[in-house]
């Protein structure tokens, strides 16, 4: 039987990226490399306009099924790589349309010239292939619209390319190809999603987790990692900051009055993040606000709580419905780690009635009776590092068990 | 010691009781508890849990832990039976299954369940024909082994989960106790609702096991109390024995990919080497069997008497399954292929791991040979 030597990956949007096109190549290389880190043998052979995964023996139906979540790629076809001698090809292309097909399938020959030297033209191509393959398999129907196998014969300058099955990638741009940003990781539905979209766009993520104990618990910390660890699978690996936020919460409970405490907060941690940002090189940042979902989204609360900063706030979630926004997390496998039922800093002080429409003045004059410089630098200061990858374990000692 | 006796229970990996002891020593919380300490064994639970359903290739949120292979078919054919009862009560099993679910399917008939058992071939194998004749309308599940504990035949799950695909409202019981980590098992494509499996069959401890429920699948629990497992099996965690087992299966199923071809050759080694004896009848199906088992028969033996002289000579192995084993009546699965019950009286088995080595296999059949030898000497005197 025959079988594919190469998996043939086609960039989308990255090939229209001009002069920055190297820096996203690359960046999806390494993410490919990262993700077939279990199959040793294989060779990734980048050229312009396409990306070539040289399989050396590793199983394709495996890397088939590991290239699906790879940002970057829009398409990609599992291929055989022959001479230019029409009768090679063509006993390649009848091996190849065995091996896939099944009775009662119509199919169809796809003929691509890239290689304008070569002795056929494209009507030749598929009028020399599609026959050869009509005379050696009985019972079999041509049909061009929808056919059930479609042979793709590529011929370029180096050699000839078969391939007939093609997959859907996940689209965007590769990880990291776009720079840093902090995400606000809440432990709700919204944050994971907001980061997973942001990292489709080729956003490197580091996320700021606000930490409250002993009003929230330890549960709600491991809550966060395993959010922070779903995410790791996109990118290899997730920094995790958190920041402990309790004495803040406890000043602001003291000094703001109660419906403004919630605004209040959200500017403390805008405040917070944003430190962190600056001390890691991030450029934006990234929360999972969605326009009039809560009281702290209204666009009046935004107002009063956007004032602290001047770096850009990232809102991918902004114009979605809930229930869309639902549907992400499931697909991500955030969804089931944000509904575990343990508070988190944003739920255990809420004030019986928030101000859903804040006033910028006032909460500043609020504020202005205490010095929250310190208190912010502290607990930049006490905030603790971790990096989450997708399969180890945060302590080595429960490691070793497993 | 030749120990081939693995499909009664498994020498436990090192690794495994090293877990148990740490666990059982520093995370001795209870996982409800509220407070850190608890946290802390729940977050092992969960990490196990994970592991294990990984390993699986199935969700984590679709395996129940359990205190064993026995309590895993128990909840899924009478929490079967007793969620469903009023949509029907007929029940589809085999004829050669094991006690836990045979004597399970006996209890229901008393209370008034209608049991079909499906007869096999020669080879120990269902005939999928017979066994869509046996639907109707009322028959609430199906239960049929992957892997036959007594003679390693294997029934074709795949096939009958695509049968039972267009039968929506049965559900689909698989005993993988005796599959696990030797016979591989895709639960999703199979279509199985239950599948149960035990952790002391592969080298984890007793007392451990799990039940993969199907997404979406509801049963009524056996064990009623604290709400663990999602209701559906209360009682405090065995955190340390869940541990484990799912270092066990890690370990087993990395076995798996290295060694599964040398077991192999080890139970070739031993059929081609047992069938040119004359006294013996090899039961297990050439084709279609586990590469762990191997049932045979040393006509003119009672089974127990060559289990013992092989036992002085420092090898065990085990007449037919361990669980019925003390009783002297003939094999029920060997009697349903149609060995005769004389035969089927010395019947005996031997039951690898990956540990066992072509040495030792080498070193089993000149005692085979030597104790008939010796055996019959005395027989005949």
């Amino acid at each position: 039987m025959i079988t594919y030597d190469r998996i043939l990956i086609r960039y989308g949007e990255i090939s229209t990226k001009g002069r920055n096109r190297n820096l996203f190549v690359d960046k999806l290389r390494r993410s490919i490399k990262r993700v077939l880190h279990d199959f040793p043998n294989i060779k990734i052979e980048a050229q312009r306009d396409r990306m070539f995964i040289l399989l050396n023996g590793e199983n394709s139906e495996e890397i088939v099924e590991c290239l699906q979540g790879i940002f970057g790629i829009q398409s990609y076809s599992p291929a055989i790589k022959v001479g230019k001698d029409i009768d090679e090809m063509k006993e390649a292309a009848l091996a190849l349309f065995r091996k896939v097909y099944r009775e009662g399938n119509t199919f169809k020959i796809t003929a691509k010239r890239a290689d304008k030297d070569f002795s056929l033209d494209t009507g030749e191509i598929n009028q020399t292939f599609g026959s050869h393959i009509l005379v050696n398999i009985p019972d079999l129907k041509v049909d061009v619209k929808k056919p059930d196998i479609n042979i793709v014969v590529e011929v370029r300058k180096e050699a000839c390319y078969l391939s007939c099955e093609n997959y859907k990638g996940a689209g965007g741009l590769p990880a990291g190809s776009s720079g840093k940003a902090m995400l606000m990781l809440s432990g709700g539905i919204d944050s994971p999603v907001a980061g997973y979209l942001s990292m489709k766009r080729g956003i490197e993520i580091e996320a700021v987790h606000f930490y409250s104990p002993p009003f929230t618990s330890e549960r709600s910390k491991q809550k966060v990692i395993d959010l922070a660890k779903k995410l790791s699978r996109i990118s290899g690996g997730v920094a995790l900051h958190i920041v402990p936020f309790t004495e803040i919460q406890q000043l602001i409970q003291k000094q703001v009055p109660d419906n403004y405490t919630m605004t209040s907060t959200r500017r403390m941690m805008m405040r917070i993040t944003d430190e962190i940002r600056k001390k890691y090189d991030g450029l934006a940042i990234v929360t999972g606000e969605s326009l009039g979902q809560v009281a702290s989204q209204t666009m009046e609360s935004m107002y009063a709580i956007n004032d602290v900063i001047s770096t850009p706030v990232l809102r991918p979630l902004i114009t979605m419905d809930k229930g869309d926004i639902i549907d992400i997390a499931h697909e991500i496998d955030t969804h089931d780690i944000s509904i575990r039922p343990f508070e988190d800093c944003c739920t255990v002080f809420v004030p019986s009635s928030p101000k859903t429409k804040p006033k910028l003045e006032k909460v500043q004059h609020f504020e202005s009776f205490t010095d929250f410089e310190p208190y912010i630098a502290e607990a930049v200061e006490k905030t603790e590092k971790l990096i989450i990858k997708p399969n180890t374990l945060i302590d080595e000692e429960i490691e070793n068990l497993f | 010691m030749i120990y081939f006796d693995n499909s009664a229970t498994t020498k436990p990996y090192k690794e495994a009781i090293d877990s148990f002891v740490k666990v059982s020593t520093s995370y001795f919380g209870n996982p409800s508890s509220l407070h850190g300490f608890g946290e802390k064994a729940e977050r092992l639970l969960k990490q196990a849990r994970e592991q294990m359903a990984n390993l699986l290739g199935v969700k984590s949120n679709e395996i129940y832990f359990t205190s064993g292979g026995t309590e895993a078919n128990n909840m899924a054919i009478k929490g079967t039976a007793l969620m469903h009862r009023s949509r029907g009560r007929h029940i589809i099993t085999t004829k050669i299954e094991h006690p836990s679910v045979k004597e399970t399917m006996d209890q229901l008939q008393e209370a008034g369940f209608e049991i079909s058992y499906l007869p096999v071939d020669a080879a120990g194998i269902i005939d999928i024909s017979i066994l869509e004749k046996e639907i109707r309308d009322d028959t609430i599940l199906v239960s049929v082994m992957h892997v036959n504990n007594e003679t390693g035949s294997i029934q074709p799950i795949e096939q009958i989960g695509h049968l039972l695909k267009y039968y929506p409202k049965i559900l689909f019981h698989v005993d993988h106790v005796q599959g696990i980590g030797k016979v591989p098992l895709d639960f999703y494509k199979s279509h199985i609702d239950f599948c149960s499996i035990s952790g002391h069959k592969f080298h984890g401890l007793k007392g451990t096991g799990a039940l993969f429920i199907h997404e979406g699948v509801d049963i009524a629990p056996l064990l009623s109390g604290g709400n663990q497992e999602k209701k559906k099996r209360s009682g405090t965690e065995n955190t340390a024995g869940i541990v484990a087992m799912a270092k066990a299966l890690r370990l087993t199923m990395s076995e798996m990919n290295n060694k599964l071809e040398q077991l192999m050759k080890i139970k070739t080694y031993l059929l081609n080497e047992l069938s040119v004896i004359e006294e013996v009848m090899i039961h297990t199906p050439e084709h279609k069997s586990a590469p762990h088992i191997i049932n045979f028969s040393l006509k003119g033996f009672k089974a127990e008497v060559f289990v013992h002289a092989l036992e002085e000579l420092d090898i065990y192995i085990s007449t037919t399954s361990a669980c019925s084993s003390k009783h002297s009546s003939a094999s029920e699965t060997l009697m349903a292929m149609g060995v005769t019950e004389m035969t089927a009286k010395s019947a005996v088995r031997v039951s690898l791991s990956y540990e066992n080595t072509i040495d030792e296999a080498r070193y089993f059949i000149e005692s085979v040979k030597k104790t008939i030898a010796q055996l019959r000497k005395v027989m005949k005197a």
